[in-house]
């Protein structure tokens, strides 16, 4: 038993992975390389130091003194990286708890609305549906936010594994346009895909892959402007396929660029312009595409529109 | 009458199922844990069961596992309703022999009544 727990310690790329933290990151790995540095130091030392000092007992005791030197500093830096790392497992597990624990009761409040809507409890006025509609709606929203929380977490672990295959990328598209069409036909938005004739499939995981461009999607039709239009092209580009997807919406302002992709943020218009939102789509389609081996980005003006593009490769 | 278990420690949940399922003509027998949930079902053999995963004493997976391993429960058509929603949760429900597995999060309660009667052979 006990060996078996000094060969887990042992098992460096686990113990990182139990941090979900990338390898240079990771103390047990640090202390590794550490160490080895230590060694290499003392053969230097001592490979100088017989050189050019003759006695013996002197050349000990600066390999000694250079050891424990460099032996304290590799302690202090890997303890701070253990504190931090340690932090960083607590808080996406934190996420994942609460998420959990919030799903319940949404469920159970979803589902009770829904009953009460139905008129199955018997009839329901017209003002009280108003009243339900609320409720149910409000309830989505929560329950889309959790939704969005449960997905950081599971995209920030180290052990999120994506199941890849190929699949087409222009019929994904095609199902996510369905799913927002009714919502697109009742803002008078028009939507219009153009893609390339044959083009090769994707190799990625496509559920993850319909997340990012189901939240282009709705980001680029939420912050429109009235009557506007969304329009999208896949093409090939070199050895990967391209998305595009440009919107006459609010754009982002130049000084939140940058922050675009970070998690939580939202740009100024846009918290103007819609209430809802939690911050987390865009930062969801980064990590996602980025752990596909793919690359994302934008151009934007304010007041004119984004254009959102991602690139995945082909098997 | 066709009969259905529903394991679910939510009260809430199984009020709000209890009356819709009995308005559908089902005779509903509730189970708050995994334990009594084993019980009821080899002792009233339901024509369908409804299971969450997260359960107190026996969790869902073994009930599942063990409904699957007794002869005379078998044949019963399982639908998981849960809000777990890992790949690997659901890839192991549906190798323990799960017929459907739902995310509560993601379906309203006429879907859900539907896919209880597809299961059931009605639609």
């Amino acid at each position: 038993m006990t060996a078996k727990k000094i060969l887990e310690q042992l098992n460096i790329p686990a113990q990182c992975r139990r941090y979900s933290l990338p390898l240079w990151q990771c103390p047990q790995f640090l202390f590794l390389i550490m160490g080895l540095i230590i060694i290499g130091a003392n053969l230097l030392t001592y490979t100088i130091g017989t050189r050019f000092i003759e006695d013996p007992i002197i050349v000990a005791l600066i390999v000694i003194t250079l050891t424990l030197i460099l032996f304290i500093i590799a302690f202090i830096i890997t303890q701070g990286f253990e504190r931090l790392a340690e932090a960083n497992r607590m808080k996406t597990e934190f996420i994942s708890i609460v998420s959990h624990q919030l799903r319940s009761p949404l469920s159970n409040l979803k589902w009770a609305i829904e009953l009460l809507m139905s008129g199955r409890l018997g009839e329901v006025g017209e003002k009280q549906t108003e009243y339900f509609r609320i409720l149910k709606e409000n309830s989505a929203r929560m329950q889309e936010l959790v939704s969005d929380l449960l997905t950081v977490s599971r995209v920030e672990t180290s052990s999120f594994s994506l199941k890849k295959k190929d699949f087409s990328l222009i019929e994904l598209t095609e199902e996510v346009m369905k799913e927002f069409e009714i919502f697109v036909r009742s803002s008078n938005i028009k939507l219009d895909l153009k893609f390339q004739e044959n083009l090769p499939k994707v190799f990625a995981d496509s559920f993850q892959i319909r997340l990012v461009v189901d939240n282009l999607l709705d980001n680029a039709i939420r912050y429109i402007t009235k009557g506007g239009e969304v329009k999208m092209k896949i093409e090939r580009k070199n050895s990967k396929i391209y998305f595009e997807i440009k919107d006459s919406g609010v754009g982002i302002p130049q000084k939140d660029q940058k922050h675009i992709f970070q998690k939580f943020f939202r740009a100024e218009n846009a918290t103007r312009y819609q209430t809802q939102g939690s911050g987390l789509g865009l930062y969801i389609a980064k990590t996602i595409i980025e752990k596909s081996g793919g690359k994302i980005g934008f151009k934007s003006q304010e007041g004119v529109g984004s254009t959102f593009w991602f690139a995945l490769p082909i098997k | 009458m066709k009969t259905i278990l529903f394991i679910e420690d939510e009260s809430a949940l199984q009020k709000t199922f209890g009356e819709i399922l009995t308005q559908e003509g089902y005779e509903m027998i509730s189970a708050l844990d995994g334990e009594t949930g084993l019980a009821l079902a080899k002792e009233k053999k339901p024509n369908l069961i409804l299971l969450d995963l997260i359960l107190p004493r026996v969790n869902g997976f073994d009930v599942l596992k063990q409904l699957k391993e007794d002869e005379g429960t078998k044949g019963i058509p399982v639908i998981v309703l849960t809000n777990l929603e890992g790949i690997g949760d659901v890839d192991k429900v549906i190798e323990l022999g799960a017929t459907t597995y739902l995310v509560k999060a993601q379906y309203s309660l006429e879907e859900v009544v539907e896919k209880i009667k597809k299961t059931l052979g009605e639609l």
